[in-house]
């Protein structure tokens, strides 16, 4: 169920969260691969960081304890300080 | 919404009135020339033998009548009420309907029920479903796994503290504490220089705490902060301590439970805490005045989160300070001061008046820097036991100010750069002169506080004047 507010603001920005500006390129930059743990994940994950590195980009691997709960928190927190830009994978 | 011409009721089942008079409005639906149409809130029907009944379980036809009691009896002529009714009364029905001699079996009268637009379970979704249209705020929906209150630190739209999710049923509660319109322009807030409606000041007075009733001093406070004189721009941008200070005076005050007594200047009051802190999150939020942003304050001070509250005028030896500066007696008024904190003064032992105005004077030379004259602002709050030794002596507040004026008149040898060893000073071409501690106007004296403690606090301000702001008074509405 959503829930509503009323925006407090002077609505002259979006009340939406922005996404960081997209990197012109991934050579040198470490890519996070976060598994959510649906059926086959993994292997479309793989083919990904074969090409990512083939990119010239680093790959570090993570994995949700399931898909039904949102990432815990120290995962969370691990990957936004090791990686540049993070590939949340969907699969079944 | 259309009525129609004639006589319309409102009832409903459940309620033992309503079934009472049902064979009234049945005996009523057979009189040639009278056009009666029922407007049934939970069964359609109800009552029997009743032609025009109307299914209402919406309950948009009872709303939109702002009916409050069943069973209501409405005249309609040319499409507009003429008369109600409520409960059961064989007087009113009969001078209402023109139709003698109703319900002769039935008691005399009879009060109503409550109409089931106001049950508490759906009176405020009812609100919103009739009415929230005409809230123009953007709506923004928070996602089922978004904790609601984390949603709203993340949107950048709280003080640091938790706000009250400002949901469209609250703001339509909190719109009901002024009979102001909602789309009405309250003042145009800086830094983002925002036309800032009656709604907005709702939404953030929601977040902060207040009760509708609070919401008619928020929004005197909003307008005289937004005032060129007393400057909100210039005090957010400044890298000084300052921020609004919110006096409350008059009748409002007691009315909405201010603290004017103990630690009147501290926590624990609900009045208190959330009108000023609705001042602040309106200038954070609608005017753009963010810490860190146009906000460059070097350290800041605790009352920017919140410093409100209201003047003891009851057992005040003076008249207001809001009657002082021209609010007649008997209104309500918000003094807004640019206060950049407490400092106490403590005095024990004076039990002269010109002693206790010499301990005060030296305490007030300090405001900002001793060596610093006519540059900042002050406010002077006097407690009970202060105010006793100025009551018993008969000085009223004028006689107070000028007695301090006079102990206040500095030697600018003694102000100048390098006097004392200390560098910051006023420049030497006036070491000759005498230079008032604040200029005309620039020490504004209050009373409140605790029945214990021969203490005063000392509210130092900022810039003052033209260069700075200047202390505004406002009338509070409703």
């Amino acid at each position: 169920m959503t829930r509503t507010v009323l925006d407090p603001t002077g609505e002259l920005v979006t009340a939406e969260r922005t996404l960081l500006p997209r990197p012109p390129s991934l050579e040198g930059r470490t890519v996070g691969l976060l598994d959510i743990s649906k059926p086959r994940g993994d292997v479309f994950l793989d083919h990904l960081a074969g090409r990512l590195v083939g990119l010239g980009a680093r790959v570090e691997r993570y994995r949700k304890p399931t898909f039904t709960k949102p990432a815990p928190i120290d995962l969370r927190h691990e990957i936004a300080t090791t990686c540049d830009v993070v590939i949340e994978a969907l699969a079944d | 919404m259309e009525l129609p011409d004639g006589l319309v009721a409102v009832v409903k089942r459940d309620c033992p009135t309503c079934t009472l008079v049902a064979p009234v409005l049945a005996q009523l639906s057979r009189v040639p020339d009278v056009s009666l149409t029922v407007w049934s809130q939970d069964d359609p029907t109800f009552p029997e033998g009743v032609e025009q009944v109307v299914d209402d379980t919406s309950l948009e036809r009872s709303w939109h009548l702002d009916v409050e009691t069943v069973p209501t009896l409405v005249r309609v002529e040319g499409g507009v009420e003429v008369t109600r009714t409520v409960g059961w009364s064989r007087e009113r029905w009969v001078e209402l309907t023109g139709v003698p001699s109703l319900g002769p079996d039935l008691p005399d009268h009879r009060p109503g029920c409550g109409s089931m637009t106001l049950d508490p379970d759906r009176v405020d979704e009812l609100a919103v479903r009739f009415s929230g249209r005409t809230l123009r705020s953007r709506h923004v929906e928070i996602a089922a796994l978004e904790d609601e209150h984390e949603a709203l630190f993340d949107r950048g739209w709280t003080d640091g503290l938790p706000v009250v999710p400002p949901t469209p049923e609250r703001v339509l509660r909190m719109l009901a504490g002024t009979t102001r319109q909602p789309d009405e322009v309250v003042a145009t807030v800086p830094p983002d220089l925002v036309a800032c409606t009656v709604e907005k000041v709702a939404v953030n007075a929601v977040m902060a705490g207040c009760r509708p009733e609070h919401l008619p001093v928020v929004l005197a406070a909003v307008e005289a902060a937004c005032t060129s004189e007393f400057n909100i721009h210039g005090l957010l941008a400044t890298t000084w301590f300052s921020s609004p200070v919110v006096l409350v005076n008059g009748p409002i005050a007691a009315a909405v439970g201010m603290n004017s007594g103990v630690n009147a200047l501290g926590q624990g009051n609900r009045a208190n805490a959330t009108i000023g802190r609705a001042l602040q999150l309106v200038i954070r939020n609608v005017g753009g005045g963010r810490p860190g942003g146009v906000d460059q304050a070097t350290l800041g001070n605790p009352g920017k989160y919140t410093f409100c509250f209201a003047e003891a005028e009851a057992t005040s030896p003076w008249e207001s300070l809001a009657r002082s500066r021209g609010i007649p007696a008997g209104s309500s008024a918000v003094t807004l001061f640019a206060g950049s904190g407490v400092q106490g003064v403590v005095d024990q032992l004076s039990r002269t008046p010109d002693s206790l105005a010499r301990s005060l004077a030296a305490c007030l030379r300090t405001v900002a820097h001793p060596k610093l004259p006519i540059g900042f602002d002050a406010m002077l709050v006097i407690s009970p036991e202060h105010g006793r030794v100025f009551r018993d002596a008969g000085w009223d507040r004028e006689r107070l100010l000028a007695e301090l004026r006079a102990l206040l008149q500095l030697d600018g040898a003694a102000l100048v750069r390098g006097a004392g060893g200390i560098a910051e000073g006023i420049p030497e071409h006036l070491a000759g002169a005498t230079l008032p501690k604040f200029r005309e106007g620039g020490l504004l004296i209050a009373y409140a506080g605790g029945e214990a403690g021969l203490f005063s606090a000392i509210i130092g301000g900022w810039a003052s004047g033209d260069v700075g702001s200047s202390p505004v008074t406002v009338a509070i509405g409703t």
